[in-house]
């Protein structure tokens, strides 16, 4: 069992929790992600890591209620304990030193960004990062990019904080006003990533993406993650879960998730 | 007096058409009477050919002369003093081409049903004897093995057996590997392989599992936390695609996708487990090994109306055991031989159906067998909701990757010393599938055993 030592919701549906999970916590690196099941009889459910501490034995995951795995999940308290933690999982993001990188975070994709952009500024990289949400309480962990960013900008959908609009019309206002990108980093809804890199392509901006398609084990042995990059095969567990964003098929990625969709509303709605 | 019968004692078996629809075990198991009569068929030659068919050497005459004279306990006793896991090998072992193959009686007739008195053995053991916990002095020395899978499991055991103290690593949440999460329940219930695991637990190995050997901590960090050896006894996980178009659609599964999903996860009794497979009507699994026919007979007792094997080489080339090819057609598998996808349809990116051609076979390749050749315009399509890949997998390549030192072949198997499964770095030894390739259950726990002795010798060696 893996015990939570703390836990504090970050709005209506995104949590974090600190767990107590020493062989990951001392091997963690940034782009990493852990799986874990709730109990004895759960699903396995990859989830992004967003802090972690190998002194203490803690590792920081910070999830969104989005089915019947994370709201059990959701429903655990500090002292409580989960089933299986098991990581960390996946490629450790390249993080080379720039003159300048912009990250652009998503709603909870904000969390898997994080670890990133803080090395990226401990390496030296002036850093800006687009945060959005549909509203504003969507909009995650601005207390924590604030000190390692040179530039925070925040997009709301509805306009209820920061400017109205997405995270693309911010990197095209910025990219039209004369900023120059080395690198984008962009972690968030697959829909957003897309059209970040529609942007970031006809600018010729490398940009790096994480993806986070349906797992079972994540480590190599089942291929339910594959994705297409350049064409070619790869598992996101394995291989990613970080790619370069120009090489990605987004529709094909887009059609995997909807794959246990009647499945997945049949199991929230019975409420077990 | 010798039984001359010339065929097996017939083992109860659960109707096609009821199992095909549950998951309860195929074969339920000789009874006493049944295991007398069909030991009293061992002849108990001299030469005993049989044994050097075992991949561990099991004195095969000598335990089934003492269920002939109803001498349970000691046949069990001498049983496993070869072998660590008769209840499982007496399952799923190939003995048609070992033990069973060399058997004199199999020159005229059928050979003695080995495997099954091996499982009876094993069987009737556990049912009529509390676990015991054994005394062993421990010797003071840590080895590390990565894997629970047969061949880490056997090696630790015989490591423990020996006083050393074992710590066992695991990557998923439940130890066993493939018995757990590839080989289907109505063959090996899970029970018999927690009861097993259970059984290497109380020789005082430490089983830790959630913890990925390569990622979560290297073997570099395991020798320099003072284990004198490692074992890698990782399996071979990386399943294989066709690499043809549609692969990617929704409704395509690896066969470890599908098998994890029902085994390992239990998606069969959704949604009370909360892990998801949908199998639809009509299934194709394109492969003709044992983790193929478990992938149909799976697909089938989920619910599928029709469930095809689709196989580019004729019935003889089939490298699944005969048994399961028997049990998957009595179930109403349908066997589409001398076929070959190429290409995987869809709709609205689910899939609709598999495009395959027509085959011949032509001269022997280099595996030995007849290379399937393709028709020229032969093609047809099969409609279908789901494809299950089965032809095979490689070793996972999380090790070679994070252990410098390691020598692997282009294919990704760990390249070991023959005699002492030591592999190009000191102290590392390997064995089972991770070395081999895909196999079997018991080599794998050959391999594991020759391991563990080989360690003990170096041991051995170091101190004196």
């Amino acid at each position: 069992m893996y015990k939570i030592i703390a836990k504090r919701p970050l709005n209506s549906s995104v949590v974090e929790m600190v767990i107590e999970a020493p062989y990951t916590a001392r091997k963690c690196a940034p782009g990493q992600f852990i799986i874990l099941r709730v109990n004895e009889s759960g699903e396995r459910i990859p989830l992004t890591i967003a802090e972690y501490d190998a002194a203490a034995g803690t590792v920081s995951i910070i999830f969104q209620v989005v089915g019947y795995s994370t709201r059990l999940l959701a429903e655990l308290e500090a002292g409580d304990a989960v089933a299986d933690f098991v990581g960390p999982l996946g490629q450790a993001a390249h993080l080379e030193k720039k003159a300048r990188i912009l990250g652009i975070g998503g709603g909870v994709g904000a969390a898997p960004l994080y670890p990133q952009i803080r090395a990226l500024f401990e390496m030296g990289v002036q850093t800006d990062v687009i945060l959005g949400g549909r509203m504003k309480e969507l909009v995650i962990l601005e207390d924590k990019f604030r000190p390692i960013t040179e530039n925070l900008y925040i997009m709301t959908d509805d306009g209820s904080y920061g400017e109205k609009g997405v995270v693309t019309d911010k990197f095209k206002s910025l990219a039209a006003g004369g900023v120059h990108y080395d690198e984008v980093i962009a972690i968030g809804p697959l829909i957003m990533m897309k059209f970040v890199v529609l942007c970031t392509r006809e600018l010729n901006i490398p940009t790096m993406v994480s993806l986070n398609p349906i797992m079972v084990d994540g480590t190599g042995m089942c291929g339910c993650c594959r994705v297409s990059i350049f064409g070619k095969t790869k598992f996101a567990c394995v291989d990613g879960p970080d790619f370069d964003g120009f090489g990605v098929d987004f529709d094909e990625l887009m059609r995997r998730q909807t794959m246990y969709k009647e499945e997945e509303q049949h199991i929230c709605k019975i409420g077990l | 007096m010798a039984n001359m019968s010339q065929q097996k004692v017939a083992i109860p078996e659960q109707a096609p058409e009821v199992r095909n629809k549950n998951f309860e075990e195929v074969a339920q198991g000789y009874t006493a009477d049944m295991a007398r009569e069909e030991a009293a068929r061992c002849l108990g030659c001299k030469a005993s050919p049989c044994i050097a068919g075992c991949p561990v050497n099991v004195p095969i005459p000598e335990f089934i002369k003492e269920i002939a004279a109803g001498n349970f306990d000691e046949a069990y006793r001498i049983l496993t003093s070869e072998n660590r896991l008769p209840a499982i090998c007496g399952r799923v072992c190939p003995q048609e081409t070992q033990c069973e193959e060399l058997c004199l009686r199999g020159k005229k007739g059928e050979p003695v049903a080995i495997g099954r008195l091996e499982r009876f053995a094993a069987d009737e053991w556990m049912r009529a004897h509390e676990p015991v916990v054994p005394e062993i002095p421990k010797n003071g020395t840590k080895m590390a093995v990565v894997g629970s899978g047969p061949a880490g499991i056997t090696c630790a055991g015989e490591l423990a057996q020996l006083g050393y103290s074992v710590t066992l690593f695991e990557a998923l949440h439940a130890p066993g590997g493939v018995l757990m999460y590839g080989i289907p329940e109505f063959r090996l219930p899970k029970s018999i392989v927690r009861r097993e695991i259970d059984s290497i637990r109380r020789l005082g190995v430490e089983i830790i599992c959630n913890v990925i050997v390569g990622r979560s901590i290297t073997i570099d960090e395991l020798l320099a936390e003072g284990y004198a050896g490692v074992f890698v006894g990782s399996g071979a996980g990386l399943p294989s695609f066709l690499n043809i178009e549609g692969e990617n659609l929704n409704g395509v599964y690896s066969a470890n996708e599908f098998l994890t999903r029902s085994n390992l996860m239990r998606a069969y009794e959704f949604p009370k487990s909360p892990t998801p497979l949908r199998v639809g009507k009509r299934v194709a699994v394109v492969g003709g090994g044992n983790v193929a026919m478990d992938a149909a007979r799976t697909a089938k007792r989920l619910g599928a109306a029709e469930v095809y094997i689709v196989y580019r080489r004729s019935e003889t080339e089939l490298p699944a055991r005969a048994e399961e090819v028997h049990h998957a057609k009595e179930e109403g598998i349908i066997f589409k031989l001398l076929n070959n996808p190429v290409a995987i349809h869809g709709e609205s990116g689910w899939v609709t159906d598999m495009e395959c051609m027509e085959m011949t076979l032509g001269e022997p390749d280099a595996s030995g067998r007849r290379r399937p050749i393709t028709k020229a315009g032969s093609n047809f399509t099969i409609p279908l909701d789901t494809v299950v890949i089965a032809i095979g997998q490689s070793p996972n390549p999380l090790i070679r990757q994070t252990t410098p030192g390691l020598a692997v072949e282009s294919w990704g198997g760990i390249i070991v010393n023959e005699e002492t499964l030591e592999t190009s770095k000191k102290g590392v030894y390997a064995g089972g599938d991770a070395v081999t390739g895909a196999a079997t259950v018991i080599l794998a726990m050959g391999a594991g055993k020759k391991a563990a002795r080989a360690l003990h010798t170096a041991r051995f060696a170091k101190q004196t």
